[in-house]
């Protein structure tokens, strides 16, 4: 699960605006398939983002964030070149990061 | 016996770092809230003991949703030492959508994308200190998008 993670942190004045799309199912375990079977619960339950190391944002998710979840938060006092580290771990323990940097908007 | 202590807490800490991350995530997921079938129920887990109305709490999203599994929310608190945003929908079969800390300079917004069973409310609950403040929007929803 390599590239299922796209990150965009812009600094715009002294605030990094940080965009994340992250690839998961997000399944709500209500869902039937096509053979009229219940599709066990996947969702990811915890992400969290680092700016240099220092967590800026905690979420905790349940089953109604939709599919593929999208994330958009920002973050005073930062500056270009900043590491900005995601990780998001789900309910069957699966788990991803993602590094990137801010960049000039 | 001051020694003991410390190696019996430097044993458990070292066990803590064994544990594989889906137990520890396991440990913070907050269940209670997140798998209660009722508002009331999902700010009981959230320990929230009342809500206050505020105006300072934005929050933008669709009067009219076509689809309900797509409903993009953003919500802004303008209430000094916002420390969480808490997002639910009134009438999904779990209300708790979704809890948002904030740290170190992150600012108290946050845009995302929830589902929708149903017309309702949308709620954002914000955490400043040991005072909780409510505000409050109506989403129109065209289809079920919570199976």
């Amino acid at each position: 699960m390599a590239n299922d993670m796209k990150m965009r942190a812009q600094l715009k004045g002294d605030i990094a605006e940080i965009k994340i799309l992250m690839s998961h199912p997000m399944e709500t375990g209500r869902r039937k398939n096509d053979l009229d079977e219940i599709v066990p619960a996947h969702f990811i339950q915890l992400v969290t983002v680092s700016l240099n190391g220092k967590p800026v944002l905690e979420a905790q998710w349940g089953t109604g964030i939709s599919k593929n979840p999208y994330l958009t938060f920002q973050v005073k006092g930062a500056k270009v070149g900043d590491k900005v580290m995601v990780t998001w771990h789900d309910n069957k323990g699966l788990s991803s990061s993602h590094e990137g940097e801010v960049s000039q908007a | 016996m001051q020694r003991r202590a410390f190696l019996q807490c430097l044993a458990g800490l070292s066990a803590m770092a064994l544990l594989v991350p889906f137990r520890a995530v396991a440990a913070l997921w907050n269940r209670a809230a997140f798998e209660s079938k009722d508002v009331q129920g999902a700010l009981a887990g959230l320990e929230v003991p009342g809500e206050i109305p505020s105006e300072d709490i934005e929050i933008i999203a669709p009067e009219r949703a076509e689809n309900g599994a797509v409903v993009q929310v953003e919500v802004r608190s303008r209430i000094p030492g916002t420390e969480a945003i808490a997002i639910l929908a009134e009438k999904n079969p779990t209300p708790l959508i979704a809890n948002f800390m904030f740290s170190h300079g992150a600012e108290p917004f946050v845009i995302t994308r929830i589902k929708m069973a149903e017309t309702s409310h949308i709620q954002a609950i914000v955490k400043s200190g040991d005072k909780y403040y409510i505000a409050k929007r109506m989403v129109e929803v065209l289809e079920n998008g919570c199976d």
